[in-house]
């Protein structure tokens, strides 16, 4: 019986010939990840096994990216448990304020996730990887903490749905789009403890930027993972960058899906999700007149260069609102650097924005753009819950970087045209 | 395992930014996280959870972020169950981790009310709501899942497995 690339990647991390759908199996790790809020649960409960060696000092990954530079007293506390770990245990792949960056930009930038690979982070966005057709997924702490020790996990096996995208992609038209219209579609628990396996021609068409914004939601829908089938462009991406050999798996002709659903990309238009749910989708040219008060473009779904080019072609010239505060976070240093390098940089601040140093920052609420009681924020991230950027009583709404830009402009949610 | 406590009940789609704000994950200890569970929910919550209580919500429980800090701060409340019609999986797999027992059951959550008090027996798979009489079978949890449970969570597991490697 055929299977799909899900259930290949798995068979052969956990040394089977073939799994199916529902069965337990224990899976060696090819990457376990943390970032400065997680991994500290994770430490304490491995200092309380005494633990003197991970399984792995290549391979496990410690990002500081959520609360840095420390915002305050607690967060720097929880920032050196991690910077203690690492250096006690010599960890490889360690980043830090001055070379990290937001963990699912850096680690695919930096080739340390392949195709084929089995990935855990203790990060829900863990499975952004799914973009570079690896397996990879978001656990808890002592999950995670499993994994430092013994380099493997243990999955059910998930069933897959096949989201077939066919068309051409209208030019207003992104990944953030394509998924923010599919949770809109199947609901946040849609894809409840499934994968997600996107294709069609829509998805061949799209950069790596594009395909890595529509696997980082895949969450959203309530998904274990999201993946792409390795093709040309997502070889011409890690061919530049693996640090490891890796593998190609792909779907087979007669692989079993519980469902498959298809779009036509080509009657889209950009798309808003509206407080306090990325299912609460709507076409741009419904949004009515909302205000806004803050604009954040950035993030592990937005904050690659193809976003913040799509961002300041809109912005080139114009002035921010007078009563918008928009604030941008390159995902990466490397990011943040062609940036400069292309200019970008420059029509953000001559636009009147402000440009962080890489940050999961206000995504989640944490710092950098906090937003006070009844505050409206239009946002590149992923997440509209009640309070995820501040205040219980502020709101937040999703879009793409191209429509986040404009609406700053306008002082309202707009389609990009209304700027031109 | 059973467990009888007064219930406190919420929504669908209860994500982990409201069982635990991220403005409060720059601690890990237990007892400060308790002191806001559930604040995004319910401000009051903190205040009037009693030792014992259980949590009964609609579909997907515990979506969004994988922070265990969520699961942490309701078992710290003294919250010894929760009962839901659904989980998100990766609070799923956290809750069991960390061993807070935690039960799939849309016809109970249907059929039970706010300041209800129930028995969740969780060898017999029988939820019975003592205030209506009415009772609901659910499904056990995995053996292999019950047995982590039992044997004090993943840690402890690991640690055998290390001991094992020696």
């Amino acid at each position: 019986m055929g299977m799909t690339i899900t259930e290949k990647i798995l068979a052969a991390h956990a040394g089977k010939d073939q799994v199916e759908p529902g069965e337990l199996i224990h899976a060696k790790l090819d990457i376990v990840l943390a970032n400065d809020v997680t991994a500290p649960v994770s430490i304490k409960e491995l200092e309380k096994i005494n633990l003197e060696k991970v399984f792995d000092k290549e391979k496990v990954v410690l990002v500081q990216d959520h609360f840095v530079p420390a915002k305050d007293i607690k967060s720097a506390e929880q920032g050196k448990i991690v910077r203690d770990f690492a250096r006690k245990h010599d960890i490889t792949h360690h980043y830090d304020v001055g070379e990290m960056g937001i963990e699912h930009c850096l680690l695919p930038e930096k080739g340390l996730v392949v195709p084929g690979d089995t990935v855990i982070g203790a990060d829900s966005h863990t499975c952004t990887y799914g973009a570079l057709g690896a397996f990879a997924t978001g656990v808890g702490s002592t999950d995670l903490a499993a994994g430092i020790a013994l380099g493997e996990a243990w999955f059910k096996v998930p069933e897959s749905i096949k989201f077939e995208y066919d068309g051409e992609l209208p030019e207003d038209v992104t990944g953030k789009d394509l998924i923010l219209h599919t949770i809109g579609d199947i609901g946040v628990d849609g894809a409840l403890y499934q994968s997600m396996e996107f294709t069609g021609s829509a998805i061949d068409a799209l950069s790596m930027d594009g395909r890595m914004t529509m696997a980082n939601m895949a969450i959203e829908a309530g998904a274990k993972n999201g993946i792409i089938a390795p093709d040309k462009t997502t070889l011409a991406y890690v061919d530049e960058r693996a640090q490891r050999p890796y593998k190609v798996y792909k779907s087979d002709e007669d692989a079993k899906y519980n469902r498959h659903i298809k779009y036509n990309v080509e009657d889209l238009e950009p798309v808003v999700a509206f407080p306090h749910l990325p299912e609460n989708t709507r076409p741009v040219s419904e949004a009515g007149n909302v205000e806004i008060d803050q604009v954040v473009i950035g993030s592990c779904t937005n904050g690659r260069i193809e976003d913040l080019r799509l961002a300041a072609k809109v912005m080139q010239g114009k002035k921010v609102h007078k009563n918008v505060r928009c604030i941008i976070f390159p995902g990466t240093q490397a990011i943040y650097k062609q940036a400069i390098r292309e200019g970008i940089i420059e029509t953000f601040i001559d636009s009147g924005c402000a440009v962080s140093t890489p940050t999961c920052g206000p995504c989640l609420g944490g710092h950098m753009g906090i937003l006070a009681k009844g505050e409206r924020s239009l946002a590149t991230t992923n997440r509209n819950f009640v309070g995820r950027m501040g205040h219980p009583e502020s709101e937040v709404y999703l879009c793409a970087p191209h429509v986040a830009a404009a609406s700053a402009v306008a002082g309202r949610i707009v389609h990009p045209r209304e700027v031109e | 395992m059973e467990f009888t406590g007064k219930v406190w009940k919420f929504g669908k789609d209860i994500d982990t930014d409201a069982i635990i704000p991220a403005r409060y994950l720059n601690t890990t200890s237990p007892e400060e996280l308790a002191k806001h569970c559930m604040e995004d929910a319910d401000p009051t919550f903190p205040q009037k959870v009693q030792k014992g209580d259980i949590i009964v919500a609609d579909k997907n429980f515990g979506c969004g972020s994988s922070r265990e800090h969520a699961p942490i701060a309701i078992k710290a409340s003294g919250v010894p169950c929760v009962v839901a019609k659904s989980f998100a999986r990766i609070f799923f797999r956290n809750s069991i981790n960390i061993g807070l027992p935690i039960f799939e059951c849309p016809e109970a959550v249907e059929g039970i009310r706010e300041g209800d008090v129930i028995s969740v027996d969780a060898d017999q798979g029988v939820i019975f709501n003592q205030t209506t009489g009415q009772s609901y079978n659910v499904t056990p949890l995995p053996e292999s899942m019950q047995k982590l449970i039992r044997d004090g969570g993943l840690m402890a597991y690991v640690k055998n497995r290390l001991e094992e490697q020696k």
